[in-house]
């Protein structure tokens, strides 16, 4: 077998994994817990002063049993499960009904993905580029500076960061809106001003989340070239005489980037998780901001949908950042021994 | 003999505790930092002299003055209290999920490495998929279940699942290379077990990137139960840095003028992180160094 075809099955292999071990965890876990989900939105329900018939009453807790898969041996709730998984049928939504889970979700899933792959690839970009140049200068007092200003800003959680822009670009300079992914008044389109609002208020969001990155990028790869610049290979490449261009690109470059692009398909899901807790601050429209609503108003088959849905997007953007690797690295297309 | 052995290891490693902090600059900052937290927490809470949890006990809405060092709350709640017992449980939950999930991850990665096979091909698909699952909406959705009253040890619980698989997959690569070289082969050839293997000639070299992990995860698990909370799906009615964060939003504090009460749980988290951060990174770079010049 060709080994780039060998490569591309086992990874499609682990692909499927990932979701299938990630949707089998989201059947296990509540079990575990000692609270009766069905009990715990019913009260929910009856909390907030509805007046229900003991019939309703009765029929809602069926409703709830099922949408949980509760009903029947735990096979039978299991493979219920996953069939509801792989077909994507999640049912109407319980706090918007009778729309569908799916509608709901095709609505908000651009918004994310947009936001998740434009804040990855400018702090990876931004950020390895800077590094790179950090590591090449490395005893350079500037790159010191950066380096100390990276290792303050990366371990800053998401959210944090976002109160912080919040503070100071809305509420002490006001410059940028709060709510929403676009102006109140617009309809999505493709005209110019859309896409100015939708820019503005996107902004901050993902200014946010590139901070925090853009610092993670520059430690990693300050660290890396730091490493090839003692190699010898780079030091003959300088008694060479090459133009230091040509050496950050072919020799630093080359070497650095592909740990660098493993580690973008592993960061993915993290980088998804700071953009729920962001979006919900932001209130921006995307799949967050929907968990966030699915879960305060307790319907259950939002959330569930909600959950899959990441899972299955987030590991498909991970595979196809892994897919475009051979294209980088030729070891994988020469064979790997 | 026994006792001049634990003698001779006592006096190495506490050599070696001395060598770590006088040596690296960031390392004794980061601990300056996370002691003086840890103190707030654990020492300075058994002062406070008042329940902080209770409403009303202060004027509400001071900003910080020489009173309240901190400021005070809308429900006339002292922040500088608050945050001492917000600072206990915050750092109970780090302490608590890094050690069973380094635990955890470290027998599973050394397991990995050392068996090798069949057992290796499982646990590493099993730790490569955890990692690439996206944790928080399954976190949330949990949480989520115990409408806002999750005891702080079951979320401990709950967090482990998600923070065991970073340990493991370091500690199987790290297991990969120790195997080959001929300290082990001899142990092994001279009749020692994998236990005794493991504890007695792997775990020696390993402990320091051990102690950087453990540093680390502490930093996630807090930063995890801080982003659940800020949500609302923590254990609301117990004081953690994120629960301080999430009254505070739902007071409006921010938009209300009332910085402070924001400013005192954000900027503790970019404090504490960035000391645990340098902890563990000045941990993991002078073991790199000490591997490089052997």
């Amino acid at each position: 077998m060709r080994p780039i075809i060998k490569y591309a099955a086992s990874r499609l292999v682990s692909y499927l994994l990932t979701i299938f071990i990630g949707i089998t965890l989201c059947f296990i876990f509540p079990r575990f817990v000692p609270i009766d989900p069905v009990t715990t939105i019913l009260s929910r329900t009856t909390q907030t002063g509805a007046f229900m018939e003991p019939e309703a009453f009765r029929a809602m807790r069926e409703t709830l049993l099922e949408t949980f898969g509760l009903k029947g041996s735990l096979q039978e709730q299991y493979f219920n499960f996953l069939r509801r998984a792989f077909t994507g049928d999640f049912g109407p939504s319980l706090s918007a009904y009778p729309s569908k889970v799916n509608d709901i979700i095709a609505r908000s899933l651009p918004w994310t993905l947009g936001l998740l792959f434009s804040v990855s690839l400018i702090s990876w970009v931004f950020g390895n580029l800077i590094g790179l140049l950090a590591g090449y200068y490395k005893d350079r007092k500037i790159s010191k500076t950066l380096e100390l200003f990276a290792m303050v800003i990366y371990p800053i959680p998401y959210y944090v960061m976002a109160l912080i822009l919040i503070f100071v670009f809305i509420f002490w300079l006001p410059l940028f809106p709060l709510m929403g992914a676009h102006a109140i008044g617009f309809k999505p389109s493709l005209s110019l001003e859309f896409l100015l609002t939708v820019l503005r208020h996107s902004f901050l969001p993902a200014l946010s989340i590139v901070i925090v990155n853009l610092g993670w990028w520059i430690l990693s790869m300050r660290a890396l070239s730091t490493r090839i610049s003692e190699e010898d290979f780079v030091r003959f490449a300088i008694v060479k005489g090459l133009r230091t261009r040509v050496i950050l690109v072919r020799y630093y470059m080359r070497n650095a980037l592909l740990p660098q692009i493993t580690q973008l398909a592993m960061t993915l899901g993290n980088i998804f998780n700071g953009a729920i807790l962001t979006e919900y601050l932001f209130a921006y429209p995307g799949i967050g901001a929907m968990l966030w609503w699915a879960v305060s108003s307790a319907d259950v088959n939002l959330m569930m949908g909600i959950v899959t849905l990441s899972i299955i997007a987030v590991s498909t953007s991970a595979l196809l950042i892994d897919l475009i690797y051979p294209l980088i690295d030729p070891r994988i297309r020469y064979g790997s021994k | 003999m026994r006792v001049k052995l634990s003698k001779r290891v006592l006096k190495e490693s506490l050599y070696a505790l001395k060598s770590l902090i006088t040596g690296d600059i960031r390392l004794l900052l980061g601990l300056v930092i996370f002691m003086a937290y840890a103190v707030l927490a654990f020492v300075v809470s058994r002062f406070i002299p008042f329940s902080p949890k209770r409403w009303g006990v202060v004027p509400r809405d001071i900003p910080p003055c020489w009173n309240y060092p901190l400021g005070t709350t809308s429900m006339g709640q002292d922040l500088f209290w608050i945050l001492t017992l917000a600072l206990q449980n915050s750092i109970i939950i780090g302490i608590v999920v890094a050690s069973v999930s380094t635990f955890v991850g470290v027998v599973v990665g050394l397991l990995a490495g050392y068996k090798g096979g069949y057992l290796d091909r499982i646990l590493t698909t099993l730790t490569d998929t955890f990692i690439a699952v996206p944790s928080l909406p399954i976190l949330i959705m949990l949480t989520a279940l115990f409408l806002g009253r999750i005891h702080i040890l079951m979320l401990s619980a709950v967090l482990c699942v998600f923070n065991w698989p970073w340990p493991a997959k370091q500690a199987r690569s790290m297991m990969l290379s120790l195997r080959e070289r001929t300290f082990i082969e001899t142990a092994v050839f001279s009749g020692t077990g994998t236990v005794g293997v493991i504890l007695g000639e792997v775990m020696p070299l390993i402990a320091p990137w051990i102690l950087a992990n453990f540093t680390n995860t502490v930093l996630v698990a807090i930063a995890t139960e801080a982003g659940l909370a800020t949500i609302g799906v923590s254990s609301l009615e117990e004081a953690t840095l994120g629960t301080m964060i999430y009254w505070a939003l739902q007071y409006q504090a921010m938009f209300r003028g009332h910085w402070w009460w924001i400013a005192v749980p954000a900027g503790t988290i970019v404090i504490l992180f960035f000391s645990l951060f340098l902890v563990s990174t000045a941990i993991s770079s002078i073991f790199s160094l000490e591997r490089s010049a052997k």
